[in-house]
């Protein structure tokens, strides 16, 4: 697992690995997220990948990482329109928690990485990233987002989303064997 | 009346005339397939040359079906329909710009 990999696990599971491993046994379930969390957690994973997209499109004139960074716009900022509708309509306020903030955290700081570099290296730097945000992301789905999510509407729009982010997931694979 | 009912007569025998000289006269159909959960669906579509292939987007997100070889290439928003129409015989391989990882073959017929 890279570095980057481990940061993002890391960032995800806080509520899984951290809590659980400090919190005692009678206080585990407590130590789940909860749906307006969840929610949260979610949106902020799709607003890094535009943002990092963005920041693609500002500086590769790579046309398949250009192409690959507007599909990530593309595709996340309707994921997130859907996960918006749907707090609204089921009166939800996504909440704030300790997962999100240390995504973002984990999240600027790579970023500000990505920004320093140019051309090739930030090509590859790139697409690299975008590897390992969407194994971490697709990870932390499957193994809690998607289980401890008690809505079932909430569930279906992650299942519909991991499915859009497995695919990013093999794009981004290609195009870093691509750019190798 | 009799005089009319020979023009009708003569009417039909232009139209057969008509649908006789058109190449596979009545042939082309549409065929209609469904965008769904990141899939194109069967991975193979067995189709005849001049066939119409409806594609439905089930999906939120906007998809594109496009041949490998540049024969079509159309965009689809999510919930919306769009026309391709089947040019050549031969296996036609075609993808998602948008979602590469997204394939499909048209096996078509002559």
């Amino acid at each position: 697992m890279s570095a980057r990999s481990i940061l993002y696990t890391t960032a995800l599971g806080v509520l899984v690995y951290g809590a659980i491993g400090t919190l005692p046994a009678s206080a585990q379930s407590s130590a789940k997220p909860t749906d307006p969390q969840i929610a949260h957690i979610a949106y902020t994973a799709g607003t890094i990948d535009i943002e990092n997209a963005q920041l693609a499109l500002k500086k590769s004139k790579n046309k398949d990482v250009r192409a690959f960074a507007e599909d990530m716009v593309r595709d996340h900022t309707a994921v997130n329109d859907k996960a918006l509708a749907l707090v609204k309509q089921l009166n939800v306020t996504p909440e704030d928690n300790a997962t999100s903030r240390s995504l973002v955290k984990s999240a600027d700081a790579e970023r500000a990485k990505l920004a320093k570099l140019n051309g090739a290296a930030f090509n590859r730097a790139y697409v690299k990233n975008e590897v390992a945000y969407h194994k971490a992301v697709d990870n932390a789905l499957q193994t809690t987002l998607i289980p401890d999510a008690q809505n079932p509407q909430l569930k279906s729009l992650l299942q519909t989303g991991l499915q859009i982010f497995q695919g990013h997931e093999k794009h981004a694979e290609e195009l870093a064997t691509e750019l190798k | 009346m009799a005089r009319f009912g020979g023009r009708l007569v003569g009417a039909f025998a232009v139209c057969a005339v008509a649908l006789a000289a058109s190449p596979r006269p009545g042939s082309a159909e549409t065929l209609h397939r469904v965008i769904d959960k990141m899939s194109f669906g069967a991975p193979v579509i067995a189709a005849h040359v001049g066939d119409v292939i409806e594609w439905s987007n089930h999906d939120f997100v906007a998809h594109t079906v496009t041949a490998k070889d540049g024969s079509f290439d159309v965009s689809i928003p999510p919930g919306k329909t769009a026309l391709i129409t089947v040019r050549h015989a031969g296996a036609i391989p075609f993808y998602c710009r948008f979602h590469p990882t997204m394939t499909g073959t048209i096996d078509a017929a002559g």
